[in-house]
């Protein structure tokens, strides 16, 4: 297949007026937005707005999609979920979706490689201590915390450059929370690119470059991190907060 | 359980020895299905119908052919597994997200069309299938004689099984086995090809199947109806070690032969139901069977 040709400032990913269905109940109603290469970005919104269903959306793994998910010049929207893994997305889901019958270890490797320049299991041990100690226990024997550790580690190694993660602070405690912040912020520093689905705004404003606030199922704000401080009083009326 | 060991030492010995060997098909079929239902979800009713055919097609390739029994070994497990992922390409595929119901309709449906083709064809008395010069003969073992034969089936079955176990247990290949098994729409979403894996696990269970037949077939004859006379024991096998568990299909199934085989010593009219009975009792006390696992 040919490479696209980059073009100067085209978005890694660009979502057009994306529809979604969990059976019979109609979830997205045109979703828009845009991811620029290396960029953090967050979905910010209360629970069952749609932000979860974007992601499932964007992996193929949603009842049904219309609209279109242009991934680096692809068109992603009607491909198999395997297909859009390989094309070099990482999906790091809300249930965190460790395989209990695997080992830490096991989990860790199972993931196939979708690209170059995955970081090496010395390094995802580096950035998760953790994992190297469980690295023989079960999946079920993690703490909420070592889970969601894991779920984002395991990932790393595939050379995915896009990582989607949904909630990875949701029921932890706060030194893990900052832990998951440091993590983020190294893995913007390597050039990752993040899309970030949060409820927690203090969260999502420590690690993000742009935020789009989802509400039934469209995007009806965005707001740079930089206008934060100013826009804060509105973000924390659209989170309910 | 004391009775047994007040018995004569060779007795005891011969009566494990019959109990392995049967134990030996009962292992390799469960365990086929216990692969098979693992990814699949689906109750492989079509399981004693291409036991049935492992054995036809190595019987079919000597007939015809010429083709004997080591060759066979190979040949009609890939052959009735090729079988079966066609089954699975063109059918099965459609089922698996409606209610297991159908899975069961068309599996039973399909044994049933397989089988009355065979019986119309060759009719229900058996064709005798010699077992290779290499493995014909006897042993006396003193307490009894035992023919070679037997002794290899053994042997085959115990390899198979702890070969099978240790793929998928304890390799990168097992792991996404177990990873599929448990949450097939995420590992998609990680880039694995699951459609594809399910395909070949139905492959690889129905070739164990076949292998089985094959295995069978200088021992029981060759005939339409061995699979449906051995397949509600290998159910009550499956359902006993627990649905799924691999390890537990094996064990269960030499376990189980093993019983029956003291069975028949101790009061041979409950040979037949002493499987059944253990059945009812395993699952009362333990529902999801013995080495099973609620979910």
């Amino acid at each position: 297949m040919r490479e696209p040709i980059p073009e100067q400032r085209s978005p890694m990913m660009e979502i057009r007026g994306l529809e979604g269905w969990y059976g019979e109940s109609h979830v997205l109603h045109g979703m828009n937005l845009s991811i620029g290469e290396g960029e953090v970005v967050t979905l910010l919104g209360r629970n069952g707005v749609g932000k979860t269903t974007t992601l499932r959306a964007i992996m193929g793994i949603l009842d049904r999609a219309e609209g279109s998910i242009v991934f680096r010049g692809r068109e992603l929207l009607g491909l198999p979920p395997e297909r859009i893994a390989r094309s070099g997305i990482g999906y790091c889901p809300e249930e965190r979706g460790i395989f209990s019958d695997l080992t830490v270890e096991e989990n860790l490797l199972l993931l196939p490689v979708v690209g170059q320049g995955g970081m090496s299991v010395e390094q995802i041990h580096t950035l998760f201590p953790n994992l190297k100690e469980r690295r023989s226990s079960y999946g079920t024997k993690l703490s909420g915390g070592e889970q969601q550790m894991l779920a984002i580690g395991r990932i790393l190694r595939t050379g995915a450059k896009l990582l989607l993660l949904d909630e990875p602070t949701e029921g932890l405690a706060p030194v893990i929370v900052q832990q998951i912040g440091v993590a983020i912020r190294l893995l913007k520093q390597k050039g990752f690119t993040i899309l970030l689905v949060e409820q927690n705004f203090h969260f999502a404003s420590s690690v993000a470059d742009r935020h789009y606030v989802v509400e039934g199922g469209q995007v009806v704000d965005e707001v740079d991190n930089a206008d934060i401080a100013v826009r804060s009083q509105q973000l924390q009326a659209y989170l309910g907060v | 359980m004391m009775s047994i060991f007040s018995m004569p030492a060779d007795v005891f010995l011969g009566q494990l020895l019959l109990g392995l060997i049967n134990g030996s098909f009962y292992a390799i079929l469960s365990l086929g299905l216990a692969v098979i239902f693992g990814l699949l979800q689906i109750i492989n009713f079509t399981h004693g119908a291409q036991y049935m055919m492992g054995a036809f097609v190595a019987w079919m390739l000597l007939h015809y052919f010429g083709i004997g029994y080591w060759p066979a070994l190979i040949l009609s497990p890939i052959i009735v597994g090729s079988l079966g992922v066609l089954l699975e390409r063109t059918m099965f595929r459609k089922l698996y997200n409606l209610d297991h119901i159908y899975g069961f309709l068309l599996t039973y449906g399909v044994a049933l069309v397989v089988e009355s083709a065979f019986r119309a064809q060759y009719g229900v008395s058996g064709q005798p299938y010699r077992p290779p010069n290499a493995l014909s003969g006897i042993i006396d073992l003193d307490f009894m004689v035992l023919p070679i034969y037997r002794l290899w089936v053994v042997a085959a079955s115990i390899v198979v099984c702890a070969a099978t176990w240790i793929v998928i247990e304890k390799t990168k290949l097992g792991a996404y086995l177990r990873a599929a098994t448990e949450k097939p729409v995420l590992l998609r979403a990680f880039g694995v090809n699951v459609p594809r894996m399910i395909m070949i696990t139905y492959g690889f269970g129905v070739g164990l199947a076949a292998l089985a037949g094959v295995l069978a077939a200088p021992i029981y004859q060759v005939s339409a109806i061995m699979g449906g006379n051995i397949m509600p024991v290998i159910f009550a096998v499956v359902v006993i070690g627990g649905m799924g568990s691999i390890g537990g299909a094996i064990l269960t199934g030499f376990g189980l032969g093993i019983l029956e085989a003291f069975a028949k010593l101790l009061y041979p009219p409950a040979a037949s139901t002493v499987i059944f009975i253990a059945m009812i009792i395993i699952l009362t006390v333990r529902p999801a069977g013995l080495f099973g696992r609620t979910r």
